[in-house]
């Protein structure tokens, strides 16, 4: 059989995918341009200065850029890790128990999502300054812990994966509930907690105003405010363009790299989903 | 397997709370300890203190500056956390003021006085007895332009405005394609330093009245100046801090630029193929044979609300006064973070050495000292943020139109006028 192409949703796609790589490109580039020829050369040409931008941001402040990013891969790794765990159990109750007050917290859940997590970043400052955790690797943590979406997405998933008979069957087999959790539903579920997981961490990862609110010691900034901050020095001195972009450059390579390192499987899931329609 | 990893995360965790909390009460026998945040790196500079003041320990987080910094300062004064020295732009003092952030230090620092000149020292009091901060760099205004491009098309440097208007014409009429410089609409903190040379104060107190000159004779003067060179045609409109700027100076597209004496600094990185091709020269005067010069940035150390509750106010201005009048401070200063000093003496000591993009000109420093002399004073109000998101908009509508400057300059004072009538500040008028 023979197939045509379709030449119009191609070139909407072809269009999308110029749309999103052309600024990765830019980013791309412009990391490889030395200080002079940043603003100088042409835009989607490569420079001659990658290596000296990447020895000069590791030279800064005794290398406090890696601190940023080993920061980051905290705050975003425990942080995605305790938000899926947390998503799945809540996600998992909100699906397969039948127990008063499960629609009203699920609409509040909903609310949630609704919510811009921006417009929580202040008050979650002053309710943590509170208790005297403003400042520290909690303040980061613990709001990213409890992700709205997350729990939604997990609910969803854990009604259409886990089917009630398995339960029922482990159930008159003699599994406590504990076990059914973790033995039958949290492997039914992983590929729906990858992707909640991925979402996350690609939340936490490139969250600013949360971390910039919360955090007042530059040790503990992740990558993305230390970056803010570089850019930001008063006049006085010549502006880091360089290793801002450079840095930028290099801070996406961690999200790269897990999407690809994960692919397996959330194709899985995306699939499951086409079948399950 | 999945036991195990549970308890990897509990194990994290409990780590992270040992780490996590190192920010407790103070040793009641201990040094005082401080917290400053600023944008400059002082680090080196508090180490320095620190080695000396084995009572007094200072530790610097390096913040990016901005508008974001006061509303991170300031929400951090409200939950009662936060710094006890904060870097703070001087007008953005009375905000921080009005919103309890600054505490008064005059019984620790009034002594501090007598290391800065008049006008810089009005400014971290506010004209009143208080002292809210003591000033750390000023950045009077200047005029850079390209030597080697004036002399290759027989421009003489402008001493008065008349005739910065006249350069700017003969060049379009030399070259079409170069202008003399931009007027750029995105950063009002270079208009108000034009005011102020102009005479303007934009905000004034006597007693709790406030008074609003945005749209006093003298700046109305200095936007119909550059409105009138934007309208001919004869100066640039576009913004500064743009790629396209950047390549506008770089080419020799731009030959000037009114700028602060911390312009070396930006022309490096923006125009890094014109080193030593700049001057600096006085700004041209309202009045021939006038020394006057009006201010764009510069920041002061001020000492929170939250050091004084704690007790620790006399020790915050301590160090505060040290860092920005003591000589090895600010040779230290200049060394590390690249400030021009607020300290009048600092400014013509043998700390600052000619800048690295300037090598054609050995007396930089010299020069920057004696056009520091004529510095305006400068008035600062509880909304000076209002101001300068209004004047974005209002210029940069009016520079892209060509339109009427002095009726975006009343926009810019209706909105700060009716912003602070708003917030309950009693107007005068």
């Amino acid at each position: 059989m023979k197939r045509r192409t379709s030449w119009v949703p191609t070139l909407v796609l072809l269009l999308g995918a110029v749309y999103c790589l052309i600024p990765v490109l830019w980013v791309l580039m412009a990391a490889t341009k030395s200080r002079s020829e940043l603003f100088s050369t042409f835009t989607f040409l490569p420079g001659s200065g990658l290596w000296s931008n990447l020895a000069e941001l590791t030279a800064y402040r005794d290398g406090v850029y890696w601190l940023w990013m080993l920061n980051s891969a905290l705050y975003a790794g425990v942080g995605a890790l305790l938000s899926a765990v947390v998503s799945a159990v809540s996600g998992y109750a909100l699906a397969k128990f039948d127990f008063r007050g499960r629609g009203v917290i699920f609409t509040v859940i909903l609310t949630g999502v609704l919510m811009p997590p921006i417009t929580l970043a202040v008050p979650q400052y002053l309710l943590l300054a509170k208790v005297d955790l403003a400042g520290t690797y909690w303040s980061v943590l613990l709001p990213s812990i409890l992700s709205p979406y997350g729990i939604y997405l997990a609910r969803v998933y854990a009604a259409a994966a886990v089917p009630d008979e398995v339960l029922e069957a482990a159930r008159m087999d003699g599994a406590r509930e504990l076990r059914l959790f973790t033995s039958i539903a949290w492997p039914m579920m992983l590929p729906g907690l990858v992707t909640i997981f991925l979402f996350q961490f690609v939340a936490i990862w490139n969250n600013f105003l949360l971390p910039y609110v919360m955090l007042a010691d530059d040790g503990t900034f992740p990558v993305t405010v230390g970056l803010y901050s570089l850019l930001q020095q008063g006049a006085s001195r010549p502006a880091l363009y360089t290793l801002v972009i450079t840095g930028a450059l290099l801070s996406i390579i961690p999200l790269i790299a897990l999407f690809l390192g994960l692919q397996r499987y959330w194709r899985v899931d995306l699939l499951s989903g086409v079948v399950k329609s | 397997m999945q036991r195990r990893t549970a308890l990897a995360v509990i194990a994290l965790a409990g780590s992270l709370a040992l780490t996590g909390c190192d920010g407790g009460a103070p040793a009641a026998t201990g040094p005082v300890e401080l917290t400053m945040w600023s944008w400059a790196s002082l680090q080196k500079v508090a180490e320095m203190w620190n080695a000396d003041h084995p009572d007094i320990k200072v530790t610097v987080q390096e913040q990016g500056g901005g508008d974001e910094l006061v509303t991170k300062v300031i929400t951090a004064a409200k939950a009662g956390d936060g710094p006890d020295l904060v870097q703070a732009e001087y007008q953005m003092i009375p905000t921080l003021v009005s919103n309890d952030v600054l505490t008064d230090v005059a019984e620790f620092a009034g002594g501090a006085e007598d290391s800065f000149s008049e006008s810089v020292w009005k400014q971290v009091t506010l004209g009143s007895p208080a002292v809210y901060a003591i000033p750390q760099d000023t950045a009077p205004l200047a005029l850079f332009y390209r030597e080697d491009l004036f002399t290759q098309f027989g421009l003489a440097v402008p001493k008065t405005w008349t005739e910065f208007a006249e350069t700017a014409r003969q060049l379009k009429q030399k070259d079409p394609n170069r202008a003399l410089t931009t007027f750029s609409s995105n950063d009002a903190g270079l208009f108000a330093g034009l005011s102020q040379q102009a005479g303007a104060t934009w905000w004034q107190t006597s007693g709790d009245t406030w008074k609003v000159g945005v749209d006093d004779e003298s700046s109305r003067k200095v936007a119909d100046f550059w409105g009138g060179l934007v309208k001919d045609g004869v100066i640039d409109n576009q913004p500064m801090y743009t790629p396209a700027w950047n390549k506008a100076l770089n080419d020799g597209t731009q030959i000037a630029w009114v700028s602060a004496v911390w312009a070396p600094g930006t022309l490096t990185t923006s125009a890094p193929d014109t080193k030593g091709k700049w001057k600096m020269a006085p700004l041209p005067q309202w009045t021939a044979g006038a020394a006057k010069t009006g201010s764009w940035g510069g920041s002061a150390t001020g000492i929170t609300g939250k050091a004084a509750k704690d007790g620790k106010a006399q020790a915050a201005a301590k160090f505060a006064t040290w860092l920005n009048t003591d000589p090895k401070a600010i040779a230290a200063l200049v060394k590390e973070a690249g400030v021009y000093p607020a300290a009048t003496a600092a400014q013509s000591s043998g700390a600052l050495t000619t800048p690295e993009f300037f090598p054609n000109q050995p007396d930089f420093y010299a020069l920057a000292a004696d056009i520091a002399k004529g510095t305006a004073a400068a008035g600062w109000g509880p909304n000076v943020n209002v101001a300068y998101n209004t004047f974005k908009d209002a210029f940069g509508k009016a520079a892209t139109e060509k339109s009427s400057f002095p009726a975006a300059l009343r926009t810019v004072h209706e909105t700060t006028v009716a912003d602070m009538k708003k917030n309950g500040f009693k107007i005068e008028g």
